[in-house]
């Protein structure tokens, strides 16, 4: 009788209540993980605003900076899509790693590596400088792909044949990730000296709307780019993989049991790699995008923490492709803002507190929560 | 209206009822009992577990507690051992009302369980597993005293250990004793024990019974669990009998009544035993079994040199105590497990060592043991569980794309076809209960139309009635054609079902039966070899 | 480059590890994995450090760290422990939230300028002897010693008295514990806090002295996370925690010191000659995580170690198995 039973009642003698929760047995509405999302996120952002305050901020002036800093404008919406794009990206990457239970918390590296492959198209050179644009996009992309899936191969290989835990392996990952990147814009491509590459020509962009401005001066001064085509077309790729393929089905079969699907003849440490790999592919997209669409060169620090962004990403989209734009919009626009304000830890505070909200709010998934008035005698 | 009482009145029910426990007659006994559990209500999210339960344990006897699974025995019994809080109702012990809030504070008012499944850690001495939780020692665990206490009184009831031996290095018996002197250790003078012969061989059966018997006379008093009723009779002075979560007979004199009568108490109507058995005629071979050696998870052996094979058109057998390789050989056989030595052939061609995906398509289905936790994804919904096996195939996906209109048309051709109870075919089937859930596992399995079926446990946890309709099931199989190793701890079920019967003790088969020699199976599941109870003349043919 | 400095060294900053990765051999024990470590970490580094700027008295300082992280790991402890939810998502929740706390409160602490350390000191008879008595005994700070005791304490309370007992049983088999009256819940929330108060401790020791200051996220650049890999290659025993910690101590010195000399062992030193491979050397303590995990997870299958057994599911009472 292993579904019955309860969590233990929460009890405190001196309140004259107690909460008692039940598990769920019937099925949810649609809506309801929806609402609660929201309701975590709000709570999230009066728990921040706490925090705020007591760090002697107005948490109010704050929040409605955010607020305009990103969404107040055409111009500044143009500029959240474009911190949106490698967060849908990301959190792409992470939602098919988390469907199959695989903590890749690498995904900040495979950023970087999917932005050193891109940029070794450029800087190696591997198509010269005169290619045309459409040579270069496409060299990029699969560049930007290849370099991802490798470097989320390692970890996939390692836990497969070692079974090395993956959130510790991704985790090192990063940092060697950025230490190399650093190897190669201080010491192979520097450029007279500094600690970044030099431009990319302008045929290695990726066309962004302002480039139209001559023909519709409505684009005028908006930085949005391809990438964000590029974006979509993943999310809907992801989407037929997730739900609409047998691989997907396969990935859906052991991230929720992979005894089940052992015993279904599926071979989960095959997939551990092959999930691992698209994963990391995905995550280097989104490294290739911010190169060749907003930053055009290879530095240093070119990812505000986007890799572990997309973590809450997937988690707030509930592992859902199309939920991730959405998501992906407000944290562009979180990240947009955050940069203005001080003190420097604030977005990353609200992150981390909004993944804390989500989590606990799940637990509102599984049971059923009641206030009970102690009246009756115990 | 010509003077007589309505007693359908609740009123004067409760007056009667109440009355009926003043009663002088019951006043002695009233002075003699240990336990007293008056209107126990407990309700889990769904079910009403017990309902309105009464029981009474007299100081000195062994009392069973008899029901079905999910009768709510053991419901009733972690109640009375403090590990669920009843909704209402109250307890007595030896005339004092007590309420428990936790395990310790029945244990500290004399009140023992042994679980079913063993509260034991398995990295640990049998001392510290006995000292566990226990404010003595204070603080460092210098354990040589405690060895010798532990010993002694092991010996006073007959219950040898070794105490520094580590659990997971003992048998399962050898485990139970632990858990037993775990409670004795504490000063318990009510054991209870729930289904304690579950998961042992006759022999250590014998034993137990003995061990009980020798600590009821050492004034301790004893609530047996079981819903085997040949044993309740063999070891039980008095007896109570729940079926959902009602009381049917509460504290009657076990000799008094037949096991007819208690069946029927039990399951609330008539049970046939027997079902018509087709003839036995096997066709040719499909599933040949030679010289298979293998380990389990701990990495010991647990198969070794078992060879057995299962024909077209017939139901096989596989009895033996839980524990003694049966898994291991499902999971060698479906290609699950990998197999040290020997070789499994399936349809004339060598299956051995290969995945699972190959025993699929030779058309192998499988009923694992574990529902939950092997057979099904439980928050995925009935449509995809039912295409687990098939989402390979067309037409429910062509190439690498899944066709997911197929899959549910799929879905709900099979709900229809195995009354499959769910509200849509959308529902996550963590939702579905047990009966619902193993119908979802046999529609998947059987609709593959197997040529072999290795069915393991397939009616374990069930209520009476989808017992039979899953044993028709498998029977219908046979008439198909196909070949069932049915795995069973069940023997009557064995017995009603198989047309030959193999026994497996530690991981060899002791031979088989055909007439359904109870008593043979008996011996050959204690490791006796069919050759020795031939020679010895023990069986009658 | 002298050999027993860089040992000298490493041992000092392998304290760090050492009280990370023991904290979280008392956490996990309990059964419930906290991968919030570095978030934990940074918050004791940075209250440490806050705390002394402000009063002028380090060991305020150490006390409040310990404090803090603590309170920070109850977090974790309901959201895994009450609510039961996947403790590597709430562990890994647990670092973003610690790290941008810290950030915030931590804002401007980099600027704070010297403050009065924890003191250092050579045991007086141990520091003499020759080799041992330099690298272990000779000019470390307080909290190394602390930290020479903390491993055989911790490996006896472990195995060899009654709460030792109490909490193996816990992250074994809650189950069993619960059956015998032992407050699973109670006993799991309070080795989570034992983990934060080693973690803060852990934190102060980088603040307050192996690496004194206050540097944003580069103060614990990692550490948290190595501890990590270190408890799964300790085999959640202190003795062999102790031994990890120091090697990678070490490992972290030898990368900083190699760069100095022109010559090593008579030979040109790439790294002085090209300062750019430093690089290379900065990933080596990550990469060498990850050997560790591999040669661990190795041992641990030839010799059928394990994690404890209820590691990383929550205890409902009444639900079968583990």
């Amino acid at each position: 009788m292993s579904e019955q039973l309860n969590a233990q009642p929460v009890r405190r003698r001196l309140i004259p209540f107690r909460i008692v929760a039940e598990p769920r047995i019937e099925d949810l509405p649609k809506w309801y993980p929806f609402v609660l999302s929201v309701g975590a996120v709000i709570v999230a952002l009066l728990i921040g605003a706490i925090v705020l305050a007591i760090g002697g901020g107005n948490p109010w002036r704050a929040y409605a900076h955010i607020a305009r800093a990103s969404f107040g404008s055409i111009g500044v919406f143009s500029d959240t899509i474009v911190k949106a794009i490698p967060l849908i990206f990301v959190g792409l990457a992470c939602s098919v790693a988390f469907r199959m239970k695989l903590w890749n918390i690498g995904a900040e590296g495979q950023f970087y590596m999917g932005a050193f492959g891109a940029s070794a198209v450029v800087l190696l050179p591997i198509l010269p400088a005169t290619a045309p644009t459409w040579l270069f996009i496409i060299t990029m992309i699969v560049a930007g792909l290849l370099m991802g899936a490798i470097y989320g191969f390692i970890p996939g290989i390692l836990k497969a044949r070692f079974n090395v835990n993956e959130v510790i392996s991704t985790l090192m990952l990063n940092y060697i990730a950025v230490a190399w990147n650093n190897y190669f814009i201080f010491a192979v491509w520097t450029e007279g000296g500094f600690q970044m590459s030099k431009m990319f020509p302008q045929n290695a962009w990726l066309p962004r709307l302002t480039d139209f401005g001559s023909e519709i001066p409505f684009f005028r001064g908006l930085t949005t780019h391809f990438g964000l085509v590029i974006a979509l077309v993943a999310v809907v790729i992801v989407w037929f993989i997730m739900y609409k393929s047998k691989w997907g089905y396969e990935i859906r079969l052991i991230g929720d049991n992979p005894k089940a699907a052992t015993y279904a003849g599926i071979p989960i440490k095959r997939h551990m790699v092959y999930v691992m790999m698209l994963s990391g592919a995905l995550a280097g997209l989104a490294g290739m995008s911010e190169i060749s669409g907003v930053v055009h060169r290879l530095q240093g620090a070119i990812s505000p923490g986007y890799g572990f962004t997309g973590i809450i990403v997937a988690w707030l989209a509930k592992l859902n492709p199309f939920a991730v734009i959405l998501v992906s919009v407000l944290f562009g626009g979180l990240i947009l803002a955050g940069r203005e304000i001080q003190p420097s830890g604030v977005p990353k505070m609200i992150q981390g507190v909004i993944l804390v909200c989500l989590i606990a709010s799940d637990y509102l998934i599984r049971y059923k929560v009641r206030i009970i008035k102690e009246s009756t005698v115990d | 209206m010509n003077g007589e009482v309505d007693f359908t009145s609740p009123f004067l029910k409760k007056f009667f009822i109440k009355r009926g426990a003043m009663d002088p007659k019951n006043q002695g006994l009233e002075n003699e009992l240990v336990i007293k559990m008056r209107h126990i209500e407990k309700r889990f999210p769904g079910v009403l577990a017990n309902d309105n339960v009464d029981f009474n344990l007299i100081k000195g006897e062994i009392h069973a507690l008899l029901g079905e699974n999910g009768a709510g025995k053991s419901t009733l019994m972690n109640i009375l051992a403090g590990l669920y809080k009843a909704d209402k109702g109250s307890i007595f012990v030896e005339g004092k009302r007590v309420s428990f809030n936790s395990p310790k504070d029945a244990i500290a008012a004399g009140i023992g369980m042994v679980h079913q499944h063993f509260m034991l850690v398995p990295s640990q001495t049998v001392t510290e597993n006995i000292l566990l939780g226990l404010n003595e020692p204070r603080f460092i665990m210098n354990l040589s005293d405690y060895d010798k206490k532990i010993v002694e009184l092991g010996e006073k009831f007959g219950l040898p250990v070794d105490p520094k031996a580590k659990i997971w290095q003992l048998s399962v018996g050898e485990q139970q004793r632990v858990e037993i002197l775990k409670m004795l250790y504490r000063g318990a003078n009510v054991l209870i024990l729930d289904e304690p012969t579950a998961v042992l061989a006759p022999v250590e059966i014998d034993i137990l019974f003995n061990t009980l018997r020798n600590m009821v006379s050492l004034g301790k008093s004893v609530i047996f669990i079981s819903h085997k009723l040949h044993e309740v009779q063999s070891i039980a002075d008095r007896l109570t009998v729940l079926r959902k979560g009602k009381i049917t007979a509460e504290g009657v004199e076990a000799a008094g009544k037949s096991r007819a009568d208690l069946a029927k108490l039990m399951v609330g109507r008539d049970v046939i035993f027997n079902f018509e058995k087709e003839a036995h005629n096997p066709g040719k071979t499909i599933l040949e079994v030679k010289d298979l050696h293998c380990f389990n998870d701990k990495g010991l052996k647990a198969l070794n040199g078992v060879s057995l094979e299962v024909c077209s058109g017939e139901i096989v057998g596989l009895a033996g105590v839980a524990g003694n390789g049966q898994r291991e050989l499902a999971d060698a056989l479906t290609g699950l497990r990998k197999c040290e030595q020997g070789s499994v052939v399936i349809h004339g061609d060598e299956t051995t060592n290969k995945s699972a995906k190959t025993s699929i398509k030779k058309g192998v289905s499988h009923i694992p043991e574990d529902r939950t936790h092997v057979g099904t994804a439980p928050n995925l919904s009935v449509t995809d569980n039912v295409i687990m096996k098939s989402y390979n195939n067309k037409p429910i996906s062509n190439g690498w794309v899944l066709n997911t209109v197929e899959a549910e048309k799929n879905a709900r051709e099979l709900k229809e076809a195995y009354e499959i109870v769910v509200p849509s075919i959308d529902t996550p089937v963590r939702l579905l209960s047990g009966g619902n859930l193993q119908r979802v596992i046999l529609a998947r399995e059987i609709s593959a139309a197997p040529s072999l079926m290795i069915a393991m446990q397939p009616t374990r946890g069930l209520d009476v009635g989808a017992i039979e309709g899953v044993q028709r099931l498998i029977l219908a199989q046979k008439k198909t054609g196909a070949g069932i190793l049915l795995i069973s701890e069940e023997l009557e079920e064995l017995i009603a079902l198989s047309d030959r019967i193999y026994v497996m003790y530690e991981g060899e088969i002791m031979g088989q039966v055909t007439n359904g020699d109870i008593d043979a199976i008996g011996l050959m599941m204690t490791g006796t070899r069919m050759e020795e109870i031939q020679e010895a003349g023990v069986t009658h043919e | 480059m002298d050999i027993l400095i860089i040992l000298q060294a490493g041992v000092a900053s392998g304290t760090v590890l050492l009280f990370a990765t023991v904290g979280g051999i008392f956490n996990e024990r309990s059964g419930i994995m906290n991968l919030g470590l570095e978030g934990m970490m940074l918050f004791g580094a940075m209250s440490a450090f806050s705390v002394t700027v402000s009063t002028g008295n380090p060991w305020l300082g150490v006390l409040v760290a310990m404090l803090a992280a603590g309170l920070l790991s109850q977090i974790h402890a309901f959201i895994t422990i009450q609510l039961q939810a996947d403790q590597v998502v709430s562990g890994l929740a647990l670092t973003f939230l610690g790290t941008g706390i810290s950030l915030v409160l931590g804002e401007g602490l980099s600027k704070a300028g010297v403050v009065s350390l924890l003191p250092a000191f050579s045991v007086p008879l141990l520091s003499h002897i020759p080799i041992i008595g330099r690298i272990f005994f000779t000019n470390q700070s307080i909290l190394v010693y602390v930290g020479y005791l903390i491993v055989p304490l911790s490996w006896y309370y472990i195995n060899r008295t009654r709460p030792g007992l109490h909490l193996r049983a816990v992250g074994e088999y809650p189950a069993a514990a619960d059956a015998l009256g032992i407050n699973v819940y109670r006993l799991r929330y309070f080795y989570v806090f034992v983990g934060g108060l080693f973690a803060g401790l852990s934190g102060a020791t980088i603040s307050l002295a192996i690496s004194p200051g206050w540097f944003s996220e580069l103060t614990t650049a990692g550490q948290g996370w190595i501890a990590i890999g270190l408890i799964i290659f300790s085999q959640w025993n202190p003795v062999r925690a102790a031994f990890g910690a120091y090697v990678f101590g070490a490992l972290r010195r030898l990368i900083l010191d190699i760069q100095g000399p022109a010559l090593i062992f008579g030979l040109a030193n790439p790294f002085y000659y090209n300062p750019y491979y430093g690089f290379f050397l900065q990933m080596l303590p990550y990469a060498f995580t990850i050997i560790v995990l591999v040669l661990g997870s190795k041992e641990a299958v030839k010799k059928r170690l394990g994690a404890p057994a209820a590691l990383g599911t929550p205890y409902i009472r009444g639900q079968r198995g583990l």
